[in-house]
């Protein structure tokens, strides 16, 4: 096994990955790399159709000249959520030419995705470098991969393939239009999802870029979210998503009354803190707390006559009224939730579809996410030194990806409204079982039993001091909800097996994940 | 002694409840299988648990299975005693946890506010423990309607473990019983945890009211409790609302008269309508005789939770009847009622002219308090008192309103 080194951040972590050398964690903003960024190969258009006619028969075609071999890294984005029917399309087929050893390499895995733990114990997929949620969580966390998961954040994956720690060769981008030549957008066609922000990094630097469409207009497809000019196939297919599952017809905000009150509480904190003026910026998920947040915030502003210059999404229903009600000048739109999302990023010049090179990317000239006001967030666990964990639950599997949740943490102010508890679930714990950001960058824990603001925030407390709302602090609402659950509750036990790696926004390792003792 | 029993539930969308099956053999100890959902981090917390019910129970030969969602310890122990006691019915003794008294509350107050009232039902403890922070006025454990007939064993010690173990924060802790005497058995359960409030559903005579009064008492002194438990009778019958006034004053520990429809109109062979025409005259009946007995009318609950426009039209039309309160079936339902019992602006105003005036005949030690040369009667000055009271604890009006008043 691979040596281990305690990081700045006290945690035991791999210095290989692998195979490949790994940088332990440094602290936020201590690691700075040098040298220079990775290339994808050098294209002559002397090679390509001059009239830009790229379609090829199949996607096993596609794949056959592409050069798929033993080994390879293969990419895939997530922009269809629970919908996606390419990945398994591409393993089948990789199992089919008698592939093995692959490296999958999504920017997130859904419950979709279940069908290729066949393929993990077939071996044509060697690990997958993406998050691990559901099923593939759970296959992870019993040590039955084959290889090291390695856990990024939305910008961590572009900083790692632009930084070229991880190097795609065949990229597959699942386009909802696309034309011949490549170009190809989310917000038109069957399976249209709103934006492609996604897969621009795998664009970019894949050996080989393949764009596989339902919907194949002549050129040009605008807006072309996707360039075709970084494109080499395109394949057309009956289906390549389930529009049901890709975006939901409207997304609804949460019924529960506590998380309700959890996201009016949030929403006041922000108020009181003098966070809402004209100008400012917020995000806002698609969660159900989010969300509430989000119309509770709406509310506030709307009775303060304040305007937001942007919001970062997650867009909605909720966010599009607000954009068309002028309570904000944009939403600038990472990736799109339901129907009116999709339609407003279509007709709506100030619905402005970004990317995680622009927003999130910690190797780059800055970003947006240190530009946001409030964020919001969630997570499956805060310690007192308000570290918080994402990635595991209490009981030690990993169920959940990062998604842009590291990269927010970089906001002016972010909030986590939790419920204090779930169930019989502590949510404030001493240690968190899985470090995925610091709590110097955490500034709020907004729960229904007490608002924790982080010592780091005079400002913040200082500010809120005479509010009225029931400011305390981690330590208190841990032993309150203690005292309920019935005391402190057991650690999760693990084996010594790392079973995957956290990476910080910086590609350093946060901290890692190991097999779970079962239960007796 | 039967062979084997269970109590509780269990299942996918079953939160923070637990299923205990109890079967007896005839040797081999205990044979306890636990399957739970918080295994990891309390599984061995509640496997100690049921040992140590079991020990108590004396029982010492038994296969036990618990199937765990998330239940808190105070449900675990209700369970696994409803369950033993459905085994041996004969068993009495009570399998209670130490309390936690950091949040011990005061006794209730005969007047305080009761403009809503959160229904819980009795035998699902996931809506409980959270309650409290949507800060109603009071919640209502209840026992009656949403409690199926079989599970009103189960449920009585859930609800009184619940009593007994759960914050509800600044919130008047009611339980509506069965009516007797069934009601009995949940009194005898409920009593010694203290609830502040009984609610007695489909009243129809004061004898109701001072047989539960009595037994209130009687279960009192047997373990050795004391303060006051106050009652709240429903009226939901023709019946009942004839003798509204008798019920009323029936015993110096009723605070409220309720009303319930659903019944009362399906008794006086009417349709329920949202305007209520059907339901004015009772209505009316109950607030005059709660006034005249110088207890609250409250008001009954809006069913539909989606409509909260609905409910607040209803809140300020009970209101504009002569209601202080109204039952609530959601959380959400809590702000909306507590907004719409609020006194308006007017109303305001014209209470801060008669508490100053009040203020100031007292001060110059004047038997009677007028504005200009109008007289004010004391009922006059004590309902002023009262909004100003709502008008401040709502913000609506700052503490130091009275500064304001003589500055402007």
């Amino acid at each position: 096994m691979a040596e281990l080194q305690r990081n700045a951040a006290g945690r035991l972590v791999v210095t290989e990955i692998n195979g490949e050398p790994a940088v332990p964690y440094m602290g936020v903003g201590a690691y700075k790399p040098r040298g220079r960024k990775a290339a994808p190969p050098i294209a002559r258009c002397a090679d390509y159709p001059a009239d830009g006619n790229k379609v090829v028969p199949d996607l096993k075609e596609a794949l056959v000249r592409a050069g798929l071999r033993d080994g390879m890294t293969i990419s895939t984005h997530h922009h269809f959520r629970d919908g996606d029917l390419i990945a398994n399309r591409i393993f089948e087929i990789a199992a089919e030419l008698g592939v093995k050893d692959l490296r999958w390499f999504p920017s997130a895995a859904f419950p979709c995705h279940a069908p290729l733990i066949a393929h993990l114990d077939s071996g044509v997929i060697h690990h997958i470098e993406g998050s691990l949620n559901g099923p593939l969580g759970d296959y992870a966390s019993s040590g039955k991969m084959r290889g090291m998961g390695v856990l990024r954040s939305h910008g961590g994956r572009y900083q790692a393939v632009q930084d070229g720690e991880v190097h795609i060769d065949i990229a597959v981008i699942a386009a909802p239009t696309a034309d011949p030549f490549g170009n190809a957008n989310g917000v038109e066609g069957p399976s249209a999802c709103g934006g492609l922000g996604f897969a621009l990094a795998d664009s970019q630097y894949a050996d080989t870029v393949i764009v596989v469409t339902d919907h194949l207009v002549p050129f040009p497809c605008v807006p072309w979210q996707i360039q075709g000019n970084l494109v080499d196939m395109v394949v057309v297919m009956d289906r390549i998503g389930e529009p049901s599952k890709i975006v939901s017809g409207t997304t609804n905000i949460t019924r529960s009354p506590d998380r309700l009150y959890i996201a009016e509480l949030t929403a006041k904190f922000v108020d009181a803190a003098g966070l809402v003026r004209d100008g400012f910026s917020f995000q806002a998920g698609s969660g159900g707390t989010s969300l509430a947040f989000a119309i509770y915030l709406r509310e506030i502003m709307k009775r303060k006559n304040v305007h937001a210059r942007f919001v970062r999404g997650g867009s909605t229903r909720y966010l599009v009224q607000m954009l068309e009600e002028g309570l904000t000048d944009y939403i600038l739109d990472g990736q799109t939730f339901d129907l009116e999302g999709v339609r407003s990023m279509r007709e709506n010049p100030r619905h402005v579809h970004t990317n995680p090179f622009v927003s999130y990317n910690y190797h780059g000239k800055g970003n947006v996410a240190s530009m946001v006001d409030i964020v919001v967030l969630g997570a499956t666990e805060v310690d007192l030194a308000f570290n918080a964990n994402v990635v595991t639950h209490s009981d030690g599997r990993l169920m959940h990806g990062i998604g842009g949740w590291q990269n927010c943490l970089f906001s002016r102010c972010t909030i986590l409204p939790l419920p204090s508890f779930r169930d019989r679930i502590p949510v404030i714990v001493d240690e968190v079982t899985t470090l995925c950001g610091p709590g110097e960058l955490i500034d709020v824990v907004v729960t229904e039993r007490g608002i924790a603001i982080n010592p780091r925030r005079q400002d913040l407390i200082d500010a809120t001091r005479d509010s009225g709302l029931s400011i305390t602090t981690i330590e208190e609402i841990q032993s309150r909800v203690e005292r309920i659950c019935g005391g402190k509750p057991a650690k999760p036990r693990f084996t010594d097996n790392v079973i995957a790696a956290v990476k910080w926004v910086d590609g350093t390792v946060i901290d890692v994940v190991r097999q779970v003792v079962p239960a007796p | 002694m039967d062979k084997s029993a269970s109590a509780g539930r269990a299942g996918k969308d079953i939160r923070s409840d637990c299923r205990i099956e109890i079967a007896i053999r005839e040797g081999g100890g205990i044979d306890l299988q636990v399957k739970s959902k918080v295994d990891v981090l309390y599984g061995a917390d509640i496997r100690a648990l049921i040992l140590e019910g079991l020990a108590f129970y004396e029982i010492a030969n038994a296969t036990v299975v618990v199937d765990d969602s998330g239940a808190l310890p105070y449900t675990i122990a209700a369970r696994l005693e409803a369950a033993v006691k459905r085994l041996a019915p004969s068993v009495q003794k009570a399998f209670l946890l130490p309390a936690d008294r950091t949040w011990d509350r005061p006794p209730s107050a005969r007047d305080r506010l009761r403009r809503s009232r959160l229904y819980l039902p009795g035998n699902d403890p996931k809506l409980a423990i959270n309650a409290g922070i949507h800060r109603p006025d009071g919640v209502i454990l209840d026992l009656e309607d949403s409690v199926a007939p079989a599970e009103k064993d189960a449920a009585r010690i859930l609800v009184r473990n619940t009593l007994r173990h759960v914050d509800f924060g600044d919130a008047e802790r009611m339980v509506r019983i069965n009516q007797l005497p069934a009601g009995y058995d949940d009194l005898s359960e409920v009593i010694p945890e203290r609830p502040d409030v009984i609610l007695l559903p489909k009243c129809e005579s004061a004898r109701q009211v001072q047989d539960v009064d009595e037994a209130i008492a009687g279960i009192q002194r047997t373990c050795g409790v004391d303060g006051p438990v106050y009652l709240m009778p429903i009226i939901e019958s023709a019946m009942g609302a004839l003798k509204a006034w008798e019920i009323a004053v029936a015993s110096p520990n009723v605070v409220a008269l309720a009303v319930g429809l659903e019944d009362y109109t399906a008794d006086i062979g009417a349709e329920r309508t949202k305007e209520g025409r059907e339901s004015f005259w009772m209505r009316g009946m109950v607030v005059n005789a709660a006034r005249a007995a110088g207890v609250q009318p409250i008001d009954t609950v809006f069913s539909d939770v989606d409509d909260l426009e609905g409910l607040r039209a209803s809140a300020r039309e009970a209101r504009a009847l002569g209601f202080d309160g109204k039952g609530c079936i959601h959380p959400r339902q809590i702000a909306v009622v507590h907004e719409a019992f609020l006194p308006d602006e007017r109303e305001i105003e014209r209470a801060k002219k008669i508490v100053l005036a009040f203020e100031e005949a007292e001060r110059k030690g004047l038997g009677v308090v007028a504005i200009g040369s109008k007289m004010i009667d004391a009922p006059v000055v004590k309902r002023a008192l009262r909004t100003i009271g709502l008008a401040c604890s709502a913000g609506l009006i700052p503490e130091t309103w009275r500064e304001e008043q003589s500055n402007g």
